[in-house]
This record gives C-alpha cells, sequence and structure tokens, in this order.
C-alpha cells in the first residue's frame, strides 16, 4: 500500500460508472500529474458508496468531506481549491434538503447519520481484491481467535449469544442452526453460503460481494470450525459476474496466505471453498433446493425434516447462511456476542442492510440498527419521494414479502414486528412506490413472478399460483367481478397452508398485504372498471381531462400513431379509433390530464 | 477425438465439438457437473440443441430426461438459438415501477417481438431478467454485457436501433 497524504475515495460502483465516474478519475489524475502532488494524493476507485442517487461520489480521506455529482470540469478546482488550498468546495458538497446549506462531512449527511455500518463497515475503505486492506481492517483475526483459541461449542455460545438470525429473511437464530450441524455426527460436512440473490429488488448481498469478500469467507472459515466441516460451497448467482471475479480472487489469495485449505495457521484444521454458480431459478434461494442444484439436478425443494443440519448436501449435514448473515460472523467473534447484542431490539439484534429503490429520492444501499422505524428509512435515509408525489407503500421482502402503508410507517425493524403488519422482514429489499403504483398490477407482478418461478413439483404452489394469476390478470384486464376478491382470499389462504416449501407458502403475502390495505383498488377495478393509479391499461379511457390539460402539447408530439390532434392555446384531443394504446401521452403528460 | 464420432449438426462446427470435448473431458466423473458442463458447452455455441443435449447424456453417462430435466428448469439455457445481440430488460421490482413494462412495449411496437422472442435474420433476442441488482438506474436494459441505465420508451429504439 501507498503511503499517501491523501486519499480520494472516488465510488466505481455501478450507479456512479454510469454517471460517470471514470471519466472524473481521469480528470483527477491529471490534474494531480500537473501540479506535482502524485506522491501525496491517491485515487481510489471504491466500491458502490450506497449513495447512487448523486452520483458520482467521492470522499476525501482521511478529513471525510463528501463530495456528490463531481464532473471532470471540476477536477481542477477540487484540486486548487480544497487539496492545496484547503478550501471545501462548496457548491459540490452535499446540500441539506431543507436549508440548502452544504455539509461538508460524511457523517453528517441525513443518508449516513442513521446509519452503523457493521456488514458494510469496509465498504469504500477498503480494495476488494487486495487481502492485505482486509487484514488491516482486523481481517481473519476473528477465524484466527476461532481457530486458535476456541472450542466449537464456545463459537456456538457466542453466536448464541449475539442474537444473530438469518439475514435471508426467515430469520432463523444462526447459533441454534449451528448447534444443530455440531451435534450432527457424519464423516463429512458442509458449509454453504446462499448467495443467490433472486429478489427482484434486493442487491445487499451484491454489494457485500463485492466490496468486501473477505468477510464472507471468514465468516465460513468460523462456521465450518464451529460444526467440524472442510468444505464449502458459495451458491452465486451468474447474473453477478463481478461478484464471482472478486470471489474468486479472494479465495486464491486466502489459500496463497495459508488462511484456507491445509493446517490454516498452524492449528491443525483444513477448509475449501469451492463457488458454485447457479443458473438462474428463483427457487434455488430456498435451502433443499440449493443443495439439490449443487449436486447438478433440478433445484427442487424437498419435505423437511430431515433438516438439512442432519441431512442436506449429498444426504450429510450441511449448514447453509446467507452473505450478510456470514458477513457478521467475525466481528462477532472478535468482539464478543455481547458486543453484537447491544444494539438492536428484543428479538433482533444488530443491524439490517437495505437494499432501498423504486421513487425514492436517494436510491441505495442502506444499513440501520434493528429498531429504526420504516419512515427514518424512507425519509431521513431515503430522503422521500420525488417529484412531490405521495408515498403510497413501501415493499418490504419481494414476492414472499408484503406492502407496508403510510399509516404503518413507524413499525420498527425488527422480524416479528414487521411480520404483524403483514410483511416480512426479508433478506432486504425495500422498493418504495408512490401514488402512481397499482396495487393490484404490483400484486398481479409478483404472482407472474412467482408463477414463472414454481418449479411444479406440489400441486397448491404450481396450480394455485397460475389460477391466482388468472384472477388478477382478468382484473386488471377489467374482467374482474363480483366474488373474485372471496376467491382470491380461499385460494391464497390454500395455498400458503398446503405448499411444499418456503416459496410456495409465502407465494400470496403480496396479494394478501395489497387486499388488506387496499381493498378499495381491488373494488374500483372489479365494480367500477376505474383503476385509480392509472397503470391497468385496458381500463383506461384514453381521454383528455379538459380541466387538467395545460394545452402544451406534449401528448400531441410524442404520439406515434397520430392519433391525437393539438393546436396551440388549444385541449388535445386523443381519436380512439387511431389510439394504440402505447401509453405515451400518459407518459408525456406531467399534469395527469390523460384519463 | 476424431472429428466422425461428433453428430452432425449445423451450428456446431468441429472447433466448437473440440471445445466441448474439452469441457467434458475436465468435468466428467465429478459428481454436480452436469450444470456446470451445459453452462460451459452453452457458452461455445450461443444454445443447447438438442443434438447436444444427447452428447452430453451420452459422454458423461447420465439419463437423457435427466440432462433435458436441468436443462430446461434453469433459464439460464436455451434450446431454441438467439440472436446476434442479447437484449434484455431487467423487470425486476424497482424497474417494474419505474416503467419497465413500457419498455417492453416499445420494444413490441417497433420490432414485434415480445419476451423470448428473436427478430428475424437472428439480428437481437428479447429477454427479461429478473432483477440485475442495479436498481439504483432503474429501468434498466442490458445490451449483451452494457447497461443502460434510466430507459424511457424512445431511449430503448435508439439504443435497438444501434445494433446490427
Amino acid at each position: 500500500m501507498n503511503e499517501t497524504r491523501i486519499q480520494l475515495m472516488l465510488c466505481g460502483g455501478e450507479g456512479c460508472s454510469a454517471a460517470g465516474s471514470e471519466k472524473v478519475k481521469t480528470a483527477l489524475s491529471d490534474e494531480i500529474k500537473k501540479h506535482g502532488l502524485e506522491n501525496d494524493i491517491e485515487i481510489i476507485i471504491e466500491e458502490c458508496n450506497g449513495f447512487c442517487a448523486i452520483g458520482p461520489v467521492m470522499t476525501v480521506q482521511p478529513e471525510g468531506v463528501f463530495y456528490q455529482e463531481i464532473t471532470p470540469e471540476d477536477a481542477a478546482e477540487l484540486i486548487e481549491e480544497h487539496l492545496i488550498n484547503g478550501h471545501p468546495v462548496e457548491r459540490l458538497l452535499y446540500k441539506e434538503p431543507a436549508s440548502e446549506d452544504g455539509i461538508p462531512e460524511l457523517d453528517n449527511i441525513p443518508f449516513f447519520k442513521p446509519q452503523v455500518f457493521r456488514v458494510m463497515r469496509n465498504k469504500g475503505l477498503i480494495d476488494p481484491e487486495i487481502i492485505d486492506e482486509y487484514i488491516a481492517r482486523d481481517g481473519y483475526f476473528g477465524a484466527a481467535k476461532a481457530l486458535t483459541e476456541m472450542t466449537p461449542e464456545q463459537i456456538v455460545d457466542e453466536m448464541l449469544e449475539s442474537g444473530l438470525r438469518g439475514r435471508g429473511g426467515a430469520g432463523f437464530p444462526t447459533g441454534l442452526k449451528w448447534k444443530f450441524a455440531m451435534g450432527a455426527k457424519s464423516d463429512e460436512k458442509y458449509v454453504l453460503c446462499n448467495a443467490d440473490e433472486g429478489d427482484p429488488g434486493a442487491f445487499m448481498d451484491r454489494t457485500v460481494l463485492e466490496s468486501d469478500p473477505h468477510a464472507v469467507l471468514e465468516g465460513m472459515i468460523i462456521a465450518a470450525k464451529a460444526i467440524n466441516s472442510h468444505k464449502g460451497y458459495i451458491y452465486c448467482r451468474s447474473e453477478y459476474p463481478l461478484a464471482i471475479k472478486r470471489l474468486t480472487i479472494a479465495i486464491n489469495q486466502a489459500n496463497d496466505y495459508g488462511l484456507l485449505g491445509k493446517d490454516i495457521l498452524g492449528s491443525g484444521f483444513d477448509f475449501d471453498i469451492e463457488i458454485y454458480q447457479g443458473a438462474g431459478a428463483f427457487v434455488c434461494g430456498e435451502e433443499t433446493a440449493l443443495m439439490r442444484s449443487i449436486e447438478g439436478k433440478r433445484g427442487m425443494p424437498r419435505p423437511r425434516p430431515p433438516f438439512p443440519a442432519n441431512q442436506g448436501l449429498w444426504e450429510k449435514p450441511t449448514i447453509l447462511n446467507n452473505v450478510e448473515t456470514l458477513a457478521n460472523v467475525a466481528q462477532i467473534i472478535l468482539k464478543g456476542g455481547a458486543w453484537y447484542a447491544s444494539i438492536g431490539t428484543n428479538t433482533s439484534k444488530g443491524t439490517k442492510v437495505f437494499a432501498l429503490s423504486g421513487d425514492i429520492t436517494n436510491i441505495g444501499l442502506v444499513e440501520v440498527p434493528m429498531g429504526t422505524s420504516l419512515r427514518t428509512i424512507v425519509y431521513d435515509i431515503g430522503g422521500g419521494i420525488p417529484n412531490k408525489r405521495k408515498f403510497k407503500a413501501v415493499q418490504l421482502g419481494g414476492p414472499s414479502g408484503g406492502c407496508v402503508p403510510e399509516a404503518y410507517l413507524d413499525t420498527p425493524v425488527d422480524y416479528e414486528e414487521i411480520a404483524k403488519v403483514g410483511a416480512i422482514m426479508g433478506s432486504g429489499g425495500a422498493i418504495v412506490m408512490d401514488d402512481r403504483t397499482c396495487m393490484v398490477d404490483m400484486a398481479r407482478y409478483f404472482m407472474d413472478f412467482i408463477q414463472d418461478e414454481s418449479c411444479g413439483k406440489c400441486t397448491p404452489c404450481r396450480e394455485g399460483t397460475k389460477r391466482i394469476l388468472t384472477i388478477l390478470e382478468n382484473i386488471c384486464e377489467g374482467k374482474g367481478k363480483p366474488g373474485d376478491i372471496e376467491e382470491l382470499e380461499e385460494i391464497t389462504h390454500v395455498v400458503g397452508q398446503s405448499a411444499l416449501c418456503g416459496l410456495g407458502q409465502t407465494a400470496s403475502n403480496p396479494v394478501l398485504a395489497t387486499l388488506r390495505y387496499f381493498r378499495d383498488e381491488y373494488e374500483a377495478h372489479i365494480y367500477r372498471k376505474e383503476c385509480p393509479a392509472r397503470t391497468c391499461i385496458a381500463l383506461l379511457k384514453f381521454e383528455v381531462d379538459p380541466e387538467k390539460c395545460k394545452k402544451c402539447g406534449a401528448c400531441f408530439k410524442g404520439c406515434p400513431a397520430e392519433a391525437i390532434t393539438w393546436k396551440k392555446k388549444e385541449v388535445a384531443f386523443i381519436d380512439r379509433n387511431k389510439c394504440i394504446k402505447c401509453m405515451s401521452c400518459y407518459a408525456n403528460c406531467r399534469f395527469g390530464a390523460i384519463m | 477425438m476424431e472429428n466422425c464420432s461428433h453428430p452432425v449438426h449445423p451450428d456446431i462446427e468441429s472447433d466448437m465439438w473440440e471445445k466441448i470435448d474439452q469441457v467434458i473431458e475436465k468435468w466428467k466423473g465429478i459428481p454436480g457437473s452436469l450444470i456446470t458442463v451445459l453452462r460451459e458447452s452453452q457458452s461455445v455455441v450461443g444454445y443447447l440443441p438438442g443434438t447436444l443435449l444427447k452428447y452430453v447424456s451420452k459422454e458423461l453417462n447420465l439419463p437423457i430426461s435427466q440432462v433435458f430435466g436441468v436443462a430446461t428448469f434453469y433459464s439460464f439455457f436455451s434450446l431454441k438459438p438467439k440472436g446476434r445481440h442479447t437484449i434484455r430488460i431487467c423487470t425486476g421490482t424497482a424497474c417494474y415501477v419505474k416503467g419497465s413494462k413500457e419498455l417492453m412495449l416499445s420494444a413490441y411496437n417497433k420490432y414485434g417481438i415480445e419476451e423470448g422472442d428473436t427478430t428475424e435474420h437472428r439480428r437481437f433476442s428479447l429477454e427479461c431478467v429478473r432483477c440485475l441488482g442495479a436498481c439504483g438506474l432503474a429501468p434498466v436494459m442490458i445490451v449483451d454485457k452494457d447497461i443502460h441505465g434510466d430507459m424511457t420508451s424512445q431511449k430503448v429504439v435508439d439504443v435497438l436501433e444501434e445494433c446490427r
């Protein structure tokens, strides 16, 4: 590592790259060369900073001054004013939305202030492809402690004390899972990492794998020691090529350093990790299905018991933990279960990472202590809803979860509390929806997803989801009839009670949650043939509301079918014989005047 | 291996068969390797023709039902030929909320293709993908390996027109 005085941590995540961080890097390094400061200032491309909405972003370390929306043209001013003259460039600082005052320090920005970084503690601070940088941040100290000083029982006790629960969504206590596998007698055992992050709208695990892969490996080593396993697999989606690349590099480096392989750190303990690429099946996130997939078969779940802790991969005792869960393990071992349990609620300890997206100002990854309210996440961290729209609901837990409306936004992040309002903690996808989102269409969307991804093994899921989808499609197409809602309620109940695996049992959740909070929208579709959010094409009239029309002609200019007539200072008119219902007028009208 | 031992298929040339044999050689006998063999074979040919599935079944000594079962179970595998460019529109929740339905509609209006279709002369194939984890850029469209964020109906057409 270079010992430069100042480091510019420029974000090279997906969002900032698309916003041009590569060009900013070139411009900055040109300026640094121009002033002959190569030995003093170093540019480091960091992993996703999480604040994707205002990219490209950059933090000046060690001061911690945070800049947003940097362009290549800003490079000269940044180098001269801030780094030579010592005055931060005010106009590029993050602005407090209310007062428009610039906030120089990262830690004081509302987006970051309520956050606590444990899982993401190394995000942006280390180069994920260099193991030394991870070690410099106490990396592998937890594994060393577990391997050389602790018995499996002590490790499990520490995990139990921490209160860590599975971050994949179901929230099973991690220590307990390990305890079962520790007690299972077998010549071979396996440690699996579930990196098959299939929930649409969730990208927490991807970011952890890409920004801090060693944390996951270290968690697996500790788990292996606890249950006495010598072989681990990381089951990673093939849609995440960068994560796979970083993991491969990390595994190779750990092998070179003697942190994986034979006789790790002279402790006499052997452990190897292999990456197994998924091939695109959502159901493989289910533990028994994932194990079948590693065996090279169709990823179909099987009934439990026997539980994987006794009979898992190749019928041997196996534990499967999610990426985020494993990323917590090393710190628990190093700092103690009591330290971990010091934040959180009664039943949910530590922090949870959420991928905040949808109709929200600050899209990005956030890590909050358990107990933080959803309102804090949406409004303080997320910055609320853009374009002066109204908040409608936040969808948690993807296709197995549910939506939380405004009235329940004060619900804290806690496994039990979130379940009470009809959603689930889930793996961390949090999609915010504004008033233009049709909740019936949303339920249809999730059912379409589930129906497509149902493996077909058990009848309730295969046939039930198909039937639910048909009813929802009919409703969205204006063919809903009285009795549909009642039938939905009945089928969702039956599927939930009788499906084989978690995917099927929770498949109805999005329907149940929308029915619970937005029943009026279902009724509007069925009885009045109206879509209040104006999303369902079949229920739209394609007429111009003369009261709302501002006569701007935006609809006319965007119509590909020449179905709209408009003259200056006149209300537009849509010829429904020519209209192809392409929705371009809806998209172009900024006044909501198309009915 | 001699070329004459390979079945005949118009889309699989002899150098492709050689690569496939190397893949099979590497993984043969390793438990659970079928998915990996299919993945690597598909990357050689571009898709998985029935002839190839039969060949893999014979070489790995697995029932054809199992090979076919796995190839049709996972969305990564395709038994149909693909276009020169693969267009993938993300239909993850964030992209959906931000209008990926309209992007699909735009592709349909312009080229008459829906999900899973390939245009005439195999110019491009249109696929849906369930969340790429690039939700910050929603709605997202991927052309081969390039991610295009903040897409609109018009931008879809602009980008697709570039694909020849």
